[in-house]
């Protein structure tokens, strides 16, 4: 007895709803054998890890404060893998971003204020991304260059060169030694949207760019040469739209994406610009986009289930001495198990009896 | 003669920086060839070098941890090879979720291990031969794992281009439907192939933390499992052109950490970028001479037998 995978001849809907819940449930379930394995009463883990951030307020507000750059970078990389275009570098582009849009806040430091310096914060984080996503993007176009292999080596030259600036020519003068800039004013920093806690009104900016996207891609034109260079580049070609502009659009818009989540964090939640400012962001991302069905209300979803695996680490990490770097491997799983899931989204699993070679000849199709 | 001496050391360090490149490099090279594109190799590395540490610290023995390594690397390989050669998911996707989760694990493996040292794996010395200048320690003082990789290339070399198990894999990755029509089991190949590139990370992994660093620290491979992917495409698919590409990269880095040491007040970080630089750059011209040529024409797509 075999199995063999059949093609659909339609995608199912129930399927593409079923299949990301199939694997956050299969998630849970590998989790909590890891958390046998790793010596610790599973039940306890588990509530530890996933039920109890969901029952107090604050935590609450911080799931959301985490959710919110997942939120925007995987919004960007939906963009990008509708055209079919690689982009795992946002690690980067959220970097540039932030590097970009503190030039502003150190500038204005400790000056006069002005209710400009925020907005142009922002701005220059979402060029400052664009920018640096627009390497790889001209990389491919010009010289053919693999935008998968050139926007991931970007990430590391970024992350080297904030580095370098808040240990050398960004750092603190008062700031004891430590490899940090100035802490940002008032009037450089994202306003919080209630007393207590660290919600913040990049919140707000993420929603609007939630519909503005989901506008873009399902309503207009260019989100449809977006979806058609992606999943039939031949046909986009005879249609007239060009593949050049496409995959210069999708960069510019994630990575600008990605470079404004930058700047939302370290002028939000961090406050100044240090030698680590994502805890993979941008690389967390990648799955909230392929969790979240490459549409943007579903990365909402996928953003959150996503940001919830960053709490609960962190709560593991204190409560039950684990390392945080479970929250890597859950994340790794949760991939895993949506890309296996989706296999009976696109396919029929079929039973069959007789070795597959002679089954096929009587099961012959068109 | 001070002068030999240094340029000596500097050559010995180049190999022994080239060497997880290279080993890497030639098993993502017959995954590829065999037309599954595994970006999964950074996370196969790095469990290979936490697995590959831990079993070489409890045990005491170095071989062993070098053989856990392999198995490591192997069995991440496997999670890959379920995903996108059984489950025909994306090969891109599933590379990554390889990646991440490997990254995970070897963190957890790696976690009590933190601050611990081992006794480097040793070099081989040989009487007279070691001591000649500037060649003898490059040549004759190397650690295993220098001469398991040229092995390993001339292996993979002869292998794929000589053999009819070679002659097999290439035809499963430039055409797989012509390759299942003639019979070849395509996915059991594939596997196979796949396999193989884990080992080989493992075992590029298990040198980083026995031999070059022979300590633990989580990020250790620091992303030279995307270089030895980008090596590949240097080498246009090309198993010698790989030994050219390895050795570059690693006086690139070498290189690096020297003028670092000299302190002519290059901003150290500037330098530390550089091996990723020089690798988009190599991407580039290579990619501009070659326009897409050399790559196995069924890289990166997924396979079903539907007849």
């Amino acid at each position: 007895m075999r199995f063999k995978l059949e093609r659909r001849e339609t995608v199912s809907g129930l399927g593409l709803v079923a299949a990301p819940v199939i694997a956050v449930l299969a998630t849970l379930l590998i989790g909590t054998a890891m958390f046998l394995v790793l010596g610790l009463d599973p039940l306890a883990a588990f509530r530890i890890y996933f039920i109890d951030p969901l029952t107090d307020p604050y935590t609450l507000q911080e799931l959301v404060v985490k959710a919110c750059p997942l939120l925007l970078i995987g919004l960007g990389l939906v963009f990008c893998y509708r055209a079919n275009r690689w982009n795992i570098g946002a690690e980067g582009q959220y970097v540039a971003g932030a590097v970009l849009g503190s030039i502003v806040a150190i500038a204005t430091n400790g000056g006069e204020g002005g209710w400009w310096i925020l907005p142009a914060m922002l701005a220059m984080g979402a060029i400052g991304g664009a920018l640096w996503g627009l390497v790889p993007a001209f990389l491919r176009v010009r010289f053919g260059a693999s935008e998968i292999l050139t926007s991931l080596m970007l990430v590391y030259v970024a992350q080297l060169g904030l580095d370098y600036l808040v240990r050398g020519p960004w750092r603190d003068p008062a700031g004891f030694n430590f490899p940090k800039s100035v802490s940002f004013d008032p009037a450089a920093t994202v306003p919080l949207l209630m007393e207590d806690g660290r919600m913040h009104a990049g919140i707000l900016i993420a929603i609007v760019v939630v519909i503005v996207a989901a506008f873009v891609l399902g309503r207009t034109l260019v989100g449809f040469s977006i979806e058609l260079g992606g999943s039939a580049p031949r046909a986009a070609a005879f249609a007239g739209f060009d593949e050049r502009r496409v995959t210069y659009g999708v960069f510019a818009v994630s990575g600008a994406l990605a470079g404004l989540a930058g700047i939302i964090e370290v002028a939000g939640p961090i406050g100044n610009l240090q030698p680590s400012i994502s805890p993979g962001y941008g690389f967390t991302a990648i799955i909230a986009a392929v969790l979240g069905r490459l549409n943007p209300f579903g990365v909402v979803l996928s953003s959150l289930v996503l940001a919830l695996t960053y709490i609960g680490g962190e709560a593991a990490q204190i409560s039950l001495k684990m390392p945080f770097d479970v929250t890597r491997v859950f994340q790794g799983t949760m991939l895993i198990a949506i890309l296996a899931a989706d296999v009976l989204v696109r396919y029929r699993v079929r039973r069959v009896e007789a070795p597959a070679r002679d089954a096929a000849k009587v099961t012959a199709h068109a | 003669m001070h002068d030999l001496t240094i340029l000596s050391a500097v050559l010995a360090s180049v190999v022994a920086a080239a060497t997880p490149l290279l080993i890497a490099a030639l098993g993502e090279l017959v995954a590829e060839r065999a037309g599954t594109l595994n970006l999964g190799v950074e996370g196969m590395m790095i469990i290979g070098a936490a697995v590959g540490y831990a079993t070489a610290y409890g045990s005491g023995s170095l071989v062993l941890g070098a053989l856990a390594g392999i198995l490591a690397g192997t069995a991440l390989s496997l999670v890959f090879a379920g995903l996108a050669v059984w489950l025909a998911a994306n090969q891109v996707a599933s590379g990554l979720a390889t990646t991440i989760l490997g990254l995970g694990l070897a963190g957890l493996i790696g976690a009590p291990f933190v601050g611990t040292k081992l006794t480097a794996v040793p070099q081989l010395n040989i009487p007279g031969l070691t001591d000649l200048p500037v060649i003898g320690e490059v040549l004759f003082g190397q650690d295993a794992f220098a001469y398991l990789s040229i092995l390993l290339l001339i292996l993979v070399w002869i292998g794929l281009g000589r053999t009819r198990l070679g002659l097999v894999v290439r035809a499963v990755g430039e055409s797989h439907s012509a390759a299942h029509a003639l019979g070849h089991p395509v996915r059991r190949i594939r596997t196979l192939a796949v396999m193989f590139g884990g080992a080989c990370a493992g075992l590029a992994g298990a040198q980083l933390s026995l031999a070059y660093t022979p300590f633990w620290a989580s990020d250790m491979t620091a992303g030279r499992g995307w270089i030895a992917l980008a090596l590949v495409v240097f080498s246009a698919w090309r198993p010698l052109w790989l030994l050219a590409g390895a050795y570059l990269f690693g006086a690139v880095s070498i290189l690096q950490l020297h003028v670092q040491g000299f302190g002519l007040g290059i901003p150290s970080q500037l330098l530390s970028a550089l091996p990723y630089l020089a690798t988009i750059s190599a991407l580039v011209v290579i990619s501009a001479l070659k326009k897409g040529h050399g790559a196995p024409a069924s890289l990166g797509v997924p396979f079903v037998p539907d007849r």
